[in-house]
């Protein structure tokens, strides 16, 4: 991840309530938001996840020109090496968040990521699993922490088998 | 509105469905907001095909901002301190979640420590974690 500005917008606070079904007026309607303890909008509390709109390294989200992972004409749109099949995946184990004040529309946060501990388990679902945590630091136009975030990813060496 | 430590005691509990048959189209409208367009959680031909799931399940980041409503539900907007959990479960389409909060701890300092848990249909933890809440005098 690379230095960049994420701005926290209303119509994407709005957007991203929605997503999450959440109907709590504080997160469309700014009359509403300005009666409350905090007088105005907010974002919902795992909203800074979406930062990742604005990461322009972000490998999760389809490049113009580029092929695509997801299916087309057939069920992939890149070439996998002969054996790697489709098995072992990253996928997402542990989320964190500490909240340092209420976040709102029309700031600027710059997102800065630090890489922390891996670590390696054996599972009985999905084979050898690799644990990989990253830190990611929200900070205000003045540098002050806004939000920090604190993730863990998981890479197994098999899919998962789940119910 | 937030919560009174007058009217609280550990082990308190809230409790809320979050969602009830979770869509395909929730989980491609939760990609659309968070950017993550994995393909393992919006398009069936590459998770079922290439991956080898079942089917597209929910992003772990779904689950949470679920279960995130019932928390700020609960203890009131702009009072979360801290919130984190595990991801335990795969969260299908189809699937019924209902996110659970008990108090663990008040503290001197006007805030809460919770135990939270979110669970399918099947009452299996597909979410578990903690989250710390300022609380009214």
């Amino acid at each position: 991840m690379s230095s960049y500005e994420f701005p926290v917008e209303a119509g994407h606070i709005m957007m991203f309530a929605r997503a999450v079904g959440d109907p709590n007026p504080i997160y469309s309607d700014a009359a509403y938001a300005a009666t409350t303890e905090v007088g105005h909008v907010v974002a919902p509390p795992t909203f800074v996840q979406s930062s990742a709109q604005f990461d322009p390294d972000y490998s999760l989200r389809p490049r113009i020109g580029q092929a695509w992972f997801g299916s087309g004409k057939e069920p992939t749109g890149v070439q996998r090496a002969p054996g790697s099949g489709g098995g072992g995946t990253g996928l997402h184990a542990e989320q964190h968040f500490e909240y340092h004040r209420p976040l709102g529309p029309g700031e600027v946060l710059t997102p800065t990521l630090r890489e922390g501990e891996t670590w390696t388990k054996e599972g009985r679902r999905g084979g050898t699993m690799t644990f990989a945590e990253n830190i990611v630091e929200y900070r205000d136009a003045a540098g002050e922490l806004v939000v920090t975030a604190r993730g863990v990813g998981v890479r197994t060496s098999k899919t998962v088998e789940n119910g | 509105m937030a919560l009174r430590r007058s009217e609280l005691e550990v082990g308190s509990v809230h409790e809320q469905v979050v969602v009830e048959n979770l869509t395909r189209t929730q989980i491609v409208q939760y990609a659309g907001a968070s950017g993550d367009y994995n393909p393992l959680h919006t398009d069936e031909v590459f998770a079922t095909k290439v991956a080898g799931y079942p089917s597209v399940f929910a992003h772990g980041m779904l689950t949470m901002g679920l279960t995130g409503r019932m928390l700020t539900d609960y203890v009131g907007d702009g009072r979360l301190v801290r919130f984190g959990g595990r991801f335990r479960a795969q969260v299908w389409p189809g699937d019924d979640l209902t996110a659970r909060a008990e108090i663990t701890e008040i503290t001197g300092e006007n805030e809460v420590e919770l135990v939270i848990t979110t669970v399918n249909q099947d009452g299996a933890e597909v979410f578990t974690g903690t989250a710390t809440a300022r609380i009214d005098p």
